[in-house]
């Protein structure tokens, strides 16, 4: 028999049908790369001349005078520092005890809805967040926790002064709360990733469930924990509106929690519209250029961590 | 057999006492939630009236006025964002799952995923140098890039997720009856992991729905009603933060409204999401 031109390749038509679909497809994937040299392109191109012409002593000074066109940095990166040490220490207890919780100890009816109010928390824009903290978080504060504070806890420095309500400490709650789902959802992907026969070995040797979650299963997942954890230290520095109204803005470092502070977020959500004069502009746009490189690097590791863990495939729950 | 008794006394307190904290955390955690539901509902149905859904704001001093044009913004701004996310998203996570192979690929999904924590309001000054800085005024538009470039990486990352789900011996049928994989890609792999992908552009557009701090400085606010993309354009969450800061007791009423309705919105979102995944619909990317 004569050989026919075989049918099997395709045509020239789906050859390059296939071919754009390809290149488009690819672009897509590129423009995930493209839109995060474009934000550090913009970023580094516009602070250009605040950057020459302060210098590191942008990182040092606690002038912040858009009058005299004097500005540095220091209390708005101590403010946003101090605010998310202080969510992170509220904050890792309570969601990983959530997280042990539910994959650990709870019955397996209560999973599902557990998991999901958690979800809902971080379903609850940011700005809600910051009315509830004003109206209903702040005038506790101030009536209730913070002079009892004062009086009990007052000689270690942290809870000294006039109890506004707003300021660090209404920042640090706010926070804590808006970060926990993000650190218990991780941790129970984590959790959930630890084999099941070193929970049984454990229990096997005799060990109580305590004793089982102690060694068999928190030991294993201590990495991604930590890359959870350090996940919500990114969402914390990154926060803006909540903090912004609830923690005082005004360019102060002070060791006591009672006190009002600021943050780099908060200093760009409030005075980036208003700023008049290329310098003042420079200044707030550099603040966001290190912010952007805090919060990637800060990522960058966590989700090395997390990813040593759970192999790559993605969070459920981030959204 | 070792009898739970035989435990000493020290182990089995621990035991319980680990119990008693676990409990006590979850306990914590889920208050603050039903504090802010709680308060939000009592505070917003009171103030949430027919005028708060069909009026544009009223001046200082002057009782009544509403929302609407807040509302609406807010729904041509998200329409923008989803136009630029979607696409980029899920061909983002075809890309991932389906063509690339190599680091390329490896680096994009680590990078959507680090992109996933980028604060907010770095890609609002970002967007705000890219496109109101050349426009030279504030616009629906701008904001509207903000969001989508926000919802992205949780859109590919899902695609992706969904369309490994998905068993190969489907694609390798329609690759064996001479489809071409560009179809095989898009009529089957995708539309088997459709509800899927469906699930993750919506936990995205939940996501950015509430998003105030990109929008302060694109899509900027506006006190009128305005459909015109290339203009300043209100957004319900931008209302909210404004009217939360400001020293009136009218304004704050509205404040609590404008939240009531956002958070049913996005719940609502997330609530439906919940049910289809939950009732089988995902059964096709499943199996």
């Amino acid at each position: 028999m004569k050989p026919r031109k075989s049918k099997i390749s395709a045509g020239w038509a789906t050859l390059l049908a296939d071919r754009l679909f390809r290149y488009a497809m690819t672009l897509c994937a590129a423009s995930v790369l493209g839109i995060v040299a474009f934000v550090l392109y913009e970023l580094h191109d516009r602070s250009r001349m605040s950057i020459s012409q302060f210098g590191w002593k942008f990182f040092s000074s606690q002038n912040w005078d858009p009058v005299l066109g004097d500005f540095g940095a220091l209390p708005f990166i101590y403010g946003t520092l101090a605010s998310s040490i202080l969510a992170l220490i509220l904050a890792v207890p309570l969601a990983i005890g959530v997280a042990v919780f539910v994959t650990e100890m709870c019955p397996r009816v209560l999973r599902g809805p557990i998991s999901f109010m958690v979800e809902l928390l971080a379903a609850i824009p940011s700005v809600i967040y910051g009315l509830w903290g004003i109206f209903v978080l702040a005038p506790l504060l101030r009536q209730y926790i913070q002079p009892w504070l004062a009086s009990t806890l007052g000689w270690t420095g942290f809870f000294t002064g006039p109890p506004y309500g707003i300021g660090m400490m209404a920042a640090g709650i706010i926070l804590a709360i808006m970060i926990i789902p993000i650190i218990a959802s991780i941790t129970r992907e984590v959790l959930y990733a630890v084999p099941q026969h070193q929970r049984e070995a454990a229990l096997a040797v005799g060990a109580t469930r305590w004793e089982m979650i102690r060694i068999a299963v928190l030991r294993n997942a201590r990495v991604g924990i930590m890359g959870a954890i350090i996940l919500g230290l990114g969402r914390a520095i990154g926060e803006t509106m909540a903090v912004t109204m609830v923690i005082g803005n005004r360019p102060e470092i002070s060791k006591s929690l009672f006190q009002p502070g600021y943050t780099m977020a908060s200093v760009i959500a409030n005075e980036f519209s208003e700023a008049t004069g290329d310098l003042y502009l420079s200044a707030l746009v550099e603040i966001g250029l290190v912010l952007f490189l805090v919060t990637f690097v800060v990522n960058i590791i966590a989700r090395m961590l997390i990813w040593s863990i759970t192999r790559g495939s993605p969070a459920r729950t981030n959204a | 057999m070792p009898n739970i008794r035989e435990l000493s006394l020290s182990r089995r307190i621990k035991n319980h006492f680990a119990t008693g904290v676990a409990i006590g955390a979850s306990v914590l955690v889920l208050a603050p939630l039903l504090a802010i539901f709680g308060y939000l509902v009592y505070k917003g149905v009171g103030s949430i009236d027919i005028a708060f859904l069909t009026q544009t704001p009223k001046p200082v001093g002057e009782a009544g006025g509403g929302m609407a044009n807040a509302i609406v913004g807010s729904a041509l701004i998200l329409g923008i964002g989803s136009l630029v996310g979607v696409p980029l998203g899920i061909g983002a996570g075809i890309y991932v799952a389906e063509i690339g192979r190599g680091t390329f690929a490896k680096v994009v999904r680590f990078t959507a995923d680090v992109l996933n924590g980028v604060p907010s309001i770095v890609i609002g000054m970002a967007v705000y140098a890219l496109v109101v800085i050349r426009q030279s005024h504030f616009s629906a538009g701008a904001g509207g890039i903000a969001l989508g470039i926000m919802m992205i990486p949780t859109i590919a990352r899902t695609t992706e997720e969904m369309l490994l789900m998905v068993p190969h011996t489907i694609r390798e049928a329609a690759l064996g009856l001479g489809i071409p994989q560009w179809r095989t890609t898009l009529s089957i792999a995708l539309r088997t992991a459709a509800s899927g992908v469906i699930t993750g552009v919506m936990l995205a557009f939940a996501r950015v729905a509430g998003e105030t701090a990109p929008l302060l400085f694109t899509a900027f606010g506006n006190q009128f009603w305005n459909l015109n993309p290339n203009e300043p354009t209100a957004a319900l969450p931008l209302q909210i933060f404004v009217y939360a800061i400001s020293p009136f007791d009218e304004w704050h009423k509205q404040a609590w409204a404008g939240s009531l309705v956002l958070i049913t919105l996005i719940v609502g979102a997330v609530f439906m999401v919940r049910l289809a995944t939950s009732r089988g619909m995902m059964k096709g990317a499943r199996n």
